[in-house]
This record gives structure tokens, sequence and C-alpha cells, in this order.
């Protein structure tokens, strides 16, 4: 690519073709020796978008995203970039690029070196690498006057912005991101999330970014993937993921949450400690045999004082108080040895002593129910 | 630092600096102190001349001085190209199997030195091994293999390898590996990382090994001397040589002293280029 391609300014995208995918994934299969990091995937990308794949330890999205960027080849699958196939090209000759865990910068280069390195390459001359050095740094807001500095004298923080000025500079089609926040403190990262969306909406760029901090994918993404063992268990925004979660894996990954497991009966339903309301059963409409989870948010939970009551109730002992700093979450004992979550503003806490008796109730309206296949 | 703590590194640092002072910077002085004194005497109460130095020049041992040298180069550059695969691989690709070449190349230096290249001559020489089969075999044997320079160079190289391979693995070893990774995936071709991330990221190492190998080579004795016989004269044959049979030792000393100056210039600049403290692991 040449200098002006290089230094050209950031493309704004239109918004049509914000839709279209950019990256597309099918059947990718990854194993080492016996073990198969990766069942089979498929995924979209959309051009334009900042997708997040997140999901526990050793539940392949390490393994994803290097094979993405090509420092891996795939067992099998496909992996289209645009329309043509890419799987086997090594990372060298894709235009894409990635930001690592480690950062990956060069310390024996000046950061203005460092971020210049991948227009080095393409033999873009001095002065004009200079320039867009000073150029990314003004963009990533860090001071023009590090572009001498050595790596070693900047900050976590700094260094993460270089590494990401880097990543700019190469100009990618998409950019990845392996939890290149992992290693900060909760405040600088914090920050940093919020300068990432923020350069995403800047530059208009794919951004497909893996943690394991669900909150950190919440925060800062378009569309969130959860991984769990080797495949994708569900793909959708954030909102929807939160409210509609396809499995109970989903649904307690995604924050805390209060699943009761319902079996239908012949002519009734058997629902545990949850006392339904009659005509509310017969709306699950759950066979007899089947099973199925009710999930309810904390936050959905309301305490009923004496006399009032719901369209779903609970009755149980009062536990604990955790303060979260806005809200504040409350755990009722329930009697058969587990416990429910109440989540409330500062100003809703339930004001009881330890094992005073508590009803809770819910209106179906606000529950998700999960099928169990 | 205290006081105290201070006070005791001295004290535990004094019988080693006792034993360097009077084993080895000592005897330097006495050789820098003789190097200027008249020909063929042997006690330094005489006006010094540096005749020596002056009939290093006029007999032409600077040859000696600058065979030696050029030998020395051209085995430490064959060092560098020959070991990098290997330290390569062990730094980043071989486990346990770095420690099992370790060993192996560690065992080697068990033996002797001399009876090592003993075994080269044997091999080489007339009526050795090669020859000997060559003349069994094919009716017409192989001369010369013995006594020229490149047979040196050959010697050298083998016998100082440890002193490359191991620094220049610790210098591999020492650059991070997501390093490469990021370059190529930055597109960087495999030269490209080479040079741009591979070598400049070891270069401490390789610094330390070639210099290790070049200063071991340069001074160099005994590779010359089995190798070499009498055709190819290194400078470190023609100071024992001064000192010895030609009871010159004015002449011996005065071809230390500029042996140890171009050796001790060239460490000092190929020092000042490396971060020692990083190579020991302290940063």
């Amino acid at each position: 690519m040449a200098d002006g391609a290089a230094a050209k300014a950031w493309p704004v995208p239109a918004p049509d073709a914000a839709r279209a995918p950019i990256l597309e994934v099918a059947g990718l299969l990854k194993r080492f020796g016996d073990f198969t990091a990766l069942h089979s995937v498929d995924l979209k990308v959309r051009e334009g978008e900042f997708l997040t794949i997140v999901g526990p330890s050793g539940s392949g999205k390490t393994t994803l995203i290097r094979l993405l960027a090509g420092l891996e080849a795939p067992t099998d699958g496909a992996i289209l970039l645009r329309g043509a196939r890419i799987e086997r090209r090594p990372a060298n000759q894709r235009p894409t690029c990635m930001v690592f865990q480690s950062l990956a910068l060069f310390p024996h280069r000046s950061v203005a070196e460092n971020i210049a390195f991948p227009l080095k390459i393409r033999g873009v001359s001095r002065a004009a690498r200079r320039a867009r050095a000073l150029e990314l740094l003004d963009l990533l807001r860090l001071p023009q006057s590090y572009a001498d500095k050595r790596i070693q004298d900047c900050s976590g923080g700094e260094r993460q912005r270089v590494a990401l000025a880097r990543a700019l500079a190469f100009d990618p089609e998409i950019l990845f991101f392996d939890e290149p926040l992992s290693a900060l403190d909760y405040r600088l990262r914090k920050t940093l999330e919020m300068e990432l969306k923020d350069l995403h909406q800047r530059t208009g760029k794919t951004f497909v970014y893996i943690t394991h901090s669900l909150e950190e994918a919440m925060v800062m993404s378009d569309r969130i993937a959860i991984m769990r063992a080797g495949r994708f268990e569900q793909i959708g925004a954030a909102d929807e993921i939160y409210a509609r979660p396809v499995s109970r894996f989903v649904a307690e990954f995604m924050g805390e949450v209060n699943l009761f497991t319902l079996e239908g009966r012949a002519g009734g339903l058997d629902a545990g400690p949850l006392q339904i309301a009659d005509g509310v059963s017969a709306r699950l409409g759950l066979a007899a045999g089947r099973r199925a989870t009710m999930m309810i948010r904390p936050e959905g939970v309301a305490v009923l004082g004496p006399g009032e009551t719901a369209e779903i109730m609970l009755e149980g002992r009062f536990h604990d108080t955790y303060v979260l700093g806005s809200r504040i979450q409350q755990r009722i004992d329930l009697d058969d040895g587990r416990f429910a979550t109440v989540e409330t503003l500062r100003e809703g806490r339930i004001d009881a002593a330890p094992g005073a008796p508590v009803r809770l109730g819910w209106p179906l309206a606000r529950t998700h129910i999960i099928a169990e296949g | 630092m205290g006081g105290a703590e201070h006070r005791l590194g001295l004290l535990a640092a004094a019988p080693l600096a006792l034993v360097l002072g009077l084993g080895f910077l000592a005897p330097l002085a006495i050789v820098a102190a003789f190097s200027t004194m008249p020909e063929r005497v042997f006690d330094l109460g005489h006006a010094p001349d540096f005749s020596g130095y002056a009939e290093m020049i006029r007999q032409g041992y600077w040859r000696s001085l600058l065979r030696s040298l050029a030998m020395a180069l051209t085995a430490t550059l064959i060092l560098m190209v020959l070991c990098w695969p290997l330290a390569w691989a062990m730094a980043r690709i071989w486990r346990r199997f770095t420690l099992v070449i370790t060993i192996a190349v560690v065992l080697s230096l068990f033996v002797s030195e001399n009876i090592r290249l003993f075994g080269w001559v044997l091999v080489l020489m007339k009526g050795g091994l090669i020859d000997g089969y060559l003349r069994h075999w094919f009716g017409v044997g192989v001369d010369g293999l013995l006594y020229n320079p490149p047979v040196i160079v050959a010697g050298l190289v083998y016998v100082y390898f440890p002193f490359m391979l191991f620094p220049m693995a610790q210098g591999i070893a020492m650059a991070p590996e997501d390093a490469r990774a990021a370059a190529m995936d930055l597109g960087a071709s495999r030269w490209t990382v080479l040079r741009e991330i591979d070598l400049p990221l070891a270069a401490p190492g390789i610094m330390v090994g070639a210099l290790l190998c070049f200063v071991l080579s340069a001074g160099a004795i005994a590779e010359a001397k089995l190798l070499g016989g009498r055709s190819v004269i290194s400078i470190g044959d023609d100071v024992e040589t001064a000192f010895t049979y030609a009871q010159n030792w004015p002449l011996g000393s005065a071809l230390a002293v500029s042996l140890i100056a171009v050796l001790g210039g060239l460490v000092a600049i190929g020092l000042a280029r490396v971060d020692l403290d990083r190579i020991m692991g302290r940063r």
C-alpha cells in the first residue's frame, strides 16, 4: 500500500454497508491432538460492528481469535473475508490485525517506531511514517512528545494506547483484541473500555474483541457472542442476551439471576418453592413431563407487604445485605436450602432482621422461560 | 545501602580481590613494564627504550597479529551463523531436549582441548584416517588438509562453539515471543521479522557470545600449533616463542600488550552497546 492509502482519513461506513458481513466463519474446527478446542463454529461479523466474544477460560475464544488473525491454522472449516477464503493465509498476508494480551510491543523500538512499524514494512518513507505516528498519538490522546519515549518508560495505560495506535497504523479491515485490558487495574480498565468504544465509533472499524469479563463485553459491544466449551452458546445484543438467555449457562453467565425449575404435571405444575397464581400456570403451557427453567433477574423481584399478592410468589427468610454502590443486593434463604436474590435501589431495600420472614413476588411478564431440550 | 552492609560487602570481596590483584593485575603490570625494556634483558632496572615494539614492527610480527585477528573474526562470524538455528531451537522449540543438548555440549568441555584437537590431527594428517582410507580405496590420497588457515578456523569454530551457543540461546530466550507474532501479524515477512525483531532482541546475547569467541580465538595457541604447525603462526604462538625459545621477554611482552590493547579496545566498543543488566535478568 502506498503512503496515501496509509495516511487517509478514517472512512465513515455508509449505514447500509454497516450491516453486511465482513467476516464469515463457517464450520471452523480446531483440534490440538485429541483435544477439540473449537467444534465447527459459525459466525458472521457485520461491517463496522463491535463484536465481543466472551466465555470462561478454556472456552476456545483465544483459539478462535488466533485462527481469525491467522496465527494458527484451522483443522477444518472456512474463514471468509468479504467473501474471499483466507483460512490458509498466514497472518502477514491478511488485512487484519490483532492487539495481543501481552500487547507485544517491540521493546527495542521507541513509541513512534512501534506505531509506524507496519508502515515501515510497506516501505513508507521515514517522514511519512513519523507524520502518521504523530497523528495516531493524537488520535489516542497521547502527547506528541511521547514519540521518542522508550516503551519501558510508558505506563500500562500508555502502552495499551501505543499498541492500539500500532494496530490502527496498519489500517486493518478488522481489528482483533485478545483480552488486552486484563492486566490493568479496575479504574484504568474502565477508562480504557470507554476510550475503546469511543475509538470504535470514531474510526468506524470492525472490532472483534475477546474477554472473559462480561462487564467489559456489555459496556463496549454492539453484539456479544457467548462461548462455552468450544461452541457458541448465544449471539446477540447485550440487552437481548441479558433478558432472553437461551440456556441456564448463559443466564448465570450474564450476572446474578434467580432460576427455578418447573415441571409439567397432569392437570398442574410442580414449581418447587414458587406459588403460582391460578390461571398463570396454564399460560406457561408446560405439558406433563416437560421441564423448563423460570428466570427472574434480581431487579425484577418485588418485596410484598402484608396482604399484597403477585402472579408468582415466594416465601423465605431474610439472610443478608450486599451493598453494590448505587444498588443493593439482598439474599433471602428458601426452605429447600437454596436462596433468592433481590436487587433494589438503596431506598427500596428490605429492612428486616436476619431470619425474619419475607415474601417476594413478581408478574409472569417479567420472567423468561428457558425450555429444556 | 547502609554503611555496615557496605563494609561487609567489601570484606566478602576481599579474598577474591587479593587473588585477582596478585594473580592477574600484578603479572599484567609486570608484562606491561617489560614491554618497554631494551631487548633481551631479564630485569626491570633498565631505561625503557620500547625496542620490543620496534622489533615487533621491524620483524613483521604485526602480520601474525593481523592473521590471528582475521582468523578469530572469521571463526566468530561462522559461529554466529552456525549457532543461530541451534540456539533458536534450544530457546524456543525444544523443551526437555534443550537440557540434553546443554549437558552434551558441557560434557564435551570435560575432554581437554588438546586431546580433542589431536583427534583432528589424526584424522586429517598425511597418512591419517582420511588420507589413509582414500589411498586404500582409490589409490590417491589428499595432502595438505592440515597446516593452513582454514583448518585452524575450523578448529577454532569447533572448540569455541559453546561460548557462542549458550549466550546466543540466552539472548533469544530473553526476547518476548509475542513480538514475533505481532510483527508477522502487522505484515512482516520471515526475513523482516529476523532483521527487525529476532536479531535486535537477541543482540545482547549474540554480542556477548561474539566477544567471548573472538577474544578466546584471537589469543588461541593450541589450535594454531596443532592444526597450523609451523606454517601458520598465530600471535599467541609468537608470544610463547619469544618468552621461551627466544628468551626475549621485552619482545614477548610487547606482543602481548599489543594483543591485549587491540582486544580490550574491541571489547570496550562491543560492551558499550550491550545492556548487561538485561542479560543478567535484572531488568
